[in-house]
């Protein structure tokens, strides 16, 4: 509940381009960024790789669309003589994760500098607990001060030493207004025999429970058995008697634009991407999720140089361009919610269209209905068993 | 070469040698690993350890039944259509293509140059609820008004037929190509039929590639997991599905190493079946 207020307020400032505290602030990071490489940092062991290897999610930085370049990647490598070999090879946690296990647990090098996971998600957590993940080296991050207060304690990373938000995004209800009337709550989305065969359900369990939990009138951030069951149990009478058609990843997107979808339960980047004037986007009438992606340096990883280029992309500047693209160069942004103060201001520069998007700098309202899923309940062996035999029984 | 020939009993041990050590670092070892861990208990984070834990093949029966029997269920169907799809395609191709028939097998392979997954997606584009398939068919009255195919056990087996049929159709060409037309011209001098003549030498004939294609169709199709992740329903889920949540998303080893076991094992009591109804000398393809 605290966290949720705080993330109000911090992302409310950002959204709306709070002047006061965060314009000086933002050009002293500015500043700060742009001489640290030099040597703001006394430690002599601290030295910038030539190269820094990034894996990502696809479609997650800004893009230029004629050359495919990424100008923020273009434009650190110029301000730091460090090239990022960033590489778009992550498309879900579980296969990624999946990957990365065999070598760290045999405590090799996955040859990567960071990479990025998602907080509703088991793996994050355990890389933490295995002790894969390199301490960040917060001297070299002075932005940090820049992160959105909602964030900054997180209960898989009480004090931000191994992780910093990437991005984030909302679970909520998609729906296309030439197939239905509008989709406004969990109810609607589950039970209406209109919508029967027509919804797709999210196969991430943080995401999916969250909501529904949130409908039950249960709270998603302190898991009871009986608020999991009940959940459960509404989600499994869904799908046998067939008002869920599927259990799907983002891949619920092109059938909900090509019609074969009048529903969905989705996340708002998706639907801010699509960009199709008839798919609506909201937050459930009883609330939704909030996810983050989080940046970590993975053993073996050069931590001096991912910290370097973590405190680039927490410049409020750096991070609105690659929020927001920039129309006139032909840059198109993330579009999903960035965790940095100040970016809101940034964006409104680079393309106004965007800093007035309530999906990817939502309003007030909405940011005071998501909830982050327990953590506890998404390492919960039983919970996951259930929740994988439901989606791929 | 003196070498050569005064061992000569070795030769044919070097030759079996780079196939043998490919399989035994890339097949055996990996399956003797994939042993050992099916026999493992524990979980992920305190970690696995050996204990000869048989019940974790117990479990896998017990709890996922449903999708073993599923999996040989829509293997079988879709093997048996790619067969009575590609066995007139491949005589036609055999006896009639002519000077063209190179250019007609490129037609059936040209489709496989494009990735797996892209002819799956496409396949949700071509019976989609708003496509043209799905309206003929609603045209028609095959499938009711509100009908779909989408998210269906009939999507599913026509996503693995479709994707595995040119396993199919090149094993019988090839069995088709090689029978001498004069075989059956003397079938007619002995007074057959064309159906006769079909069914007492065509078809006997063209068995060893029946057993090849409808093995390599059955065996990869058994295991797949894709087409019913893509075009099947949440009850429409194959073992190729369990064993990827088992192992992905639950890191619960153990379990995904014992279903990959039984999964091969009951593929091989299937083929093993298959292979007494048909005779094994079919399987190695000497002549009939």
């Amino acid at each position: 509940m605290n966290d949720q207020l705080t993330r109000r307020q911090l992302l409310e400032r950002a959204a709306l381009g709070g002047a006061a505290i965060s314009v000086p602030g933002l050009l002293a990071a500015c500043g700060g960024s742009g001489t640290k490489a030099g040597g703001a940092t006394s430690t002599g062991a601290q030295k910038l790789a030539s190269t820094l290897h990034f894996s990502n999610w696809t479609l997650y930085i800004d893009v230029n669309n004629k050359t495919k370049a990424h100008p923020s990647l273009d434009a650190f490598q110029k301000k730091t003589g460090t090239h990022v070999d960033y590489v778009e090879d992550i498309n879900d946690n579980a296969s990624f994760f999946g990957k990365i296990q065999g070598p760290l647990s045999r405590g090799q090098s996955i040859h990567r500098d960071i990479v990025v996971l998602t907080d509703n998600d088991r793996y994050l957590g355990l890389m933490l607990k295995k002790g894969w993940a390199e301490k960040l080296d917060k001297s070299a991050i002075p932005n940090l001060k820049n992160l959105v207060a909602v964030q900054r304690h997180p209960n898989f990373d009480p004090n931000r030493d191994y992780t910093l938000p990437w991005q984030s995004g909302m679970t909520g209800i998609a729906y296309n207004d030439t197939l239905t009337d509008p989709v406004l709550d969990v109810t609607d989305l589950l039970e209406n025999p209109k919508l029967k065969g027509k919804i797709t359900c999210l196969n991430s369990m943080g995401d999916a429970l969250t909501i529904v939990m949130l409908s039950n009138g249960d709270d998603p951030t302190n898991v009871t058995d009986k608020a999991f069951n009940d959940a459960f149990n509404r989600i499994k009478k869904a799908a046998d008697n067939k008002q869920i058609r599927a259990f799907t990843g983002n891949d619920y997107a092109p059938t909900l634009a090509k019609g074969d979808l009048a529903a969905a339960m989705s996340w708002s980047g998706d639907i801010a991407q699509i960009g199709n004037k008839h798919i609506h986007w909201n937050v459930p009438k009883d609330g939704g999720a909030l996810w983050t992606d989080n940046m970590l340096i993975p053993k073996g990883g050069d931590v001096y140089t991912a910290s370097v280029y973590m405190n680039y992309v927490y410049d409020p500047k750096v991070q609105g361009l690659m929020e927001a693209g920039d129309p006139k160069r032909n840059i198109t942004g993330i579009y999903y919610i960035p965790p940095v103060i100040g970016a809101g201001t940034w964006a409104k520069r680079y393309d106004p269209s965007v800093a007035s998007n309530p999906l990817i700098f939502p309003t007030e309202k909405m940011l005071s209905s998501v909830k982050i899923f327990d953590n506890k309940a998404l390492n919960n062996q039983k919970y996951l068993t259930q929740w994988n035999d439901l989606i791929s029984g | 070469m003196g070498f050569f020939h005064r061992h000569r009993g070795l030769t044919p041990y070097l030759l079996l040698a780079p196939g043998m050590l490919w399989l035994t670092v890339f097949f055996v070892v990996p399956l003797g690993f994939l042993a050992y861990q099916s026999l493992q208990s524990g979980n992920f984070d305190v970690g696995y350890s050996f204990s000869w834990a048989w019940g974790n093949y117990w479990h896998a029966v017990r709890d996922y039944r449903a999708q073993f029997v599923r999996s040989l269920e829509y293997a079988g169907i879709a093997t048996l259509l790619a067969l009575l799809v590609s066995y007139p395609v491949a005589y036609w191709i055999a006896f009639r293509g002519g000077r063209w028939k190179n250019l007609l097998l490129l037609f059936i392979v040209a489709p496989f140059f494009v990735t797996y997954l892209i002819r799956t997606l496409a396949w949700q584009t071509i019976l989609s609820d708003n496509g043209f398939v799905v309206h003929t068919l609603q045209h028609l009255h095959l499938l009711g008004s509100g009908g779909r195919l989408l998210a269906t056990s009939t999507a599913v087996v026509t996503g693995i037929t479709y994707n595995f049929l040119p396993f199919m159709a090149l094993p019988l060409y090839v069995s088709l190509e090689q029978i001498d037309p004069r075989m059956l011209e003397a079938a007619e001098d002995l007074y057959a039929s064309k159906l006769h003549a079909f069914l007492r030498v065509t078809l006997p004939l063209s068995l060893p590639g029946i057993v090849a294609g409808t093995l390599l169709t059955f065996i990869p199709a058994a295991g797949d997991f894709i087409n019913a992740q893509l075009l099947g329903g949440p009850d429409n889920h194959m073992i190729g599905n369990v064993i990827q949540s088992k192992f992905l998303e639950l890191t619960d080893y153990p379990a995904a190493a014992s279903m990959s076991f039984i999964l091969m094992a009951g593929i091989l009591v299937a083929v093993a079946f298959y292979a007494r109804i048909v005779g094994t000398e079919q399987l190695t393809g000497t002549p009939v």
